[in-house]
């Protein structure tokens, strides 16, 4: 299992603003140690991140996002004290699941 | 007892089970793209052209609508390249990345559905100097616009 992420989410005005930093290698398999061997591929394939059940932001990436992935962005409708959900899934199909409270 | 009627019970109530799924939100297409299986022929492509028809879109057309902010002209380490988007078309469905030099261009593909600011901002990988697209998606219509960001270290190296 994967380290926690960390979630940020915050109301501004009338929007919530959620920053995300995710603990995930992302290797690419385009690289080589130093015997010369590929090291296999492993990244984040898909986000969702829900608030109220419903998705507010859901993402489909290749490799070449950076090694602890960071994501920011605002939906409309959040309240304080209402709960963030952030999902990955990677190649391997590990996942992991983490909760924020809107501040 | 009459068979017909059954099976027309029995019909009528997969289809209110079709209909209660859907509203549910299970089927609507606009999450279908992110919710469904991972796109993996988009994320081998290695052109423009090609990542297009992999998405299921035509050329995109070029528009001044969409801005990056906090991307830098020079970046020192292509491993972290900070990239935000914004997009100023009316009814953005999804803000896409794509780096024509590295290994695949496409680096990742946001669903924006509504009620979601169309902006966001991410970190990319950048194997060289390069243009970076920024492809959005707006009532089935694409617009792209570019950046060049320049790398003094890439991103791919051992």
């Amino acid at each position: 299992m994967a380290d926690p992420m960390k979630i940020r989410a915050n109301l501004v005005g009338d929007s919530t603003e959620v920053k995300v930093l995710m603990s995930h290698e992302m290797e690419t398999g385009q690289r080589k140690d130093a015997q010369g061997k590929t090291i296999p591929a492993w990244f984040i394939q898909k986000v969702k991140v829900t608030h109220n059940d419903k998705v507010v932001l859901a993402a489909q990436w290749g490799p070449a996002v950076s090694k602890n992935p960071f994501v920011s962005f605002k939906f409309k409708g959040g309240a304080k004290g209402d709960k963030v959900k952030i999902t990955w899934v990677d190649n391997h199909d590990d996942s992991r699941t983490d909760e924020a409270t809107i501040a | 007892m009459n068979t017909n009627r059954r099976h027309a019970l029995k019909t009528g109530s997969a289809l209110s089970l079709l209909t209660l799924v859907a509203a549910a939100g299970w089927l609507k297409p606009g999450e279908a793209a992110a919710a469904d299986a991972w796109n993996k022929s988009a994320f081998e492509t290695h052109s423009l052209d090609e990542t297009m028809k992999a998405l299921g879109g035509s050329s995109p057309v070029p528009s001044n609508d969409i801005v990056f902010f906090s991307t830098p002209d020079i970046a020192e380490n292509g491993a972290v390249v900070p990239v935000g988007i914004t997009s100023k078309v009316p009814q953005t469905e999804s803000i896409a990345i794509l780096i024509e030099k590295n290994p695949n261009m496409l680096a990742a593909v946001f669903d924006i559905p509504p009620g979601t600011d169309p902006s966001l901002t991410t970190r990319i990988k950048m194997a060289q100097t390069s243009n970076v697209y920024a492809l959005v998606k707006a009532n089935g219509k694409y617009y792209v616009t570019s950046k060049e960001i320049k790398v003094t270290l890439g991103g791919c190296g051992g």
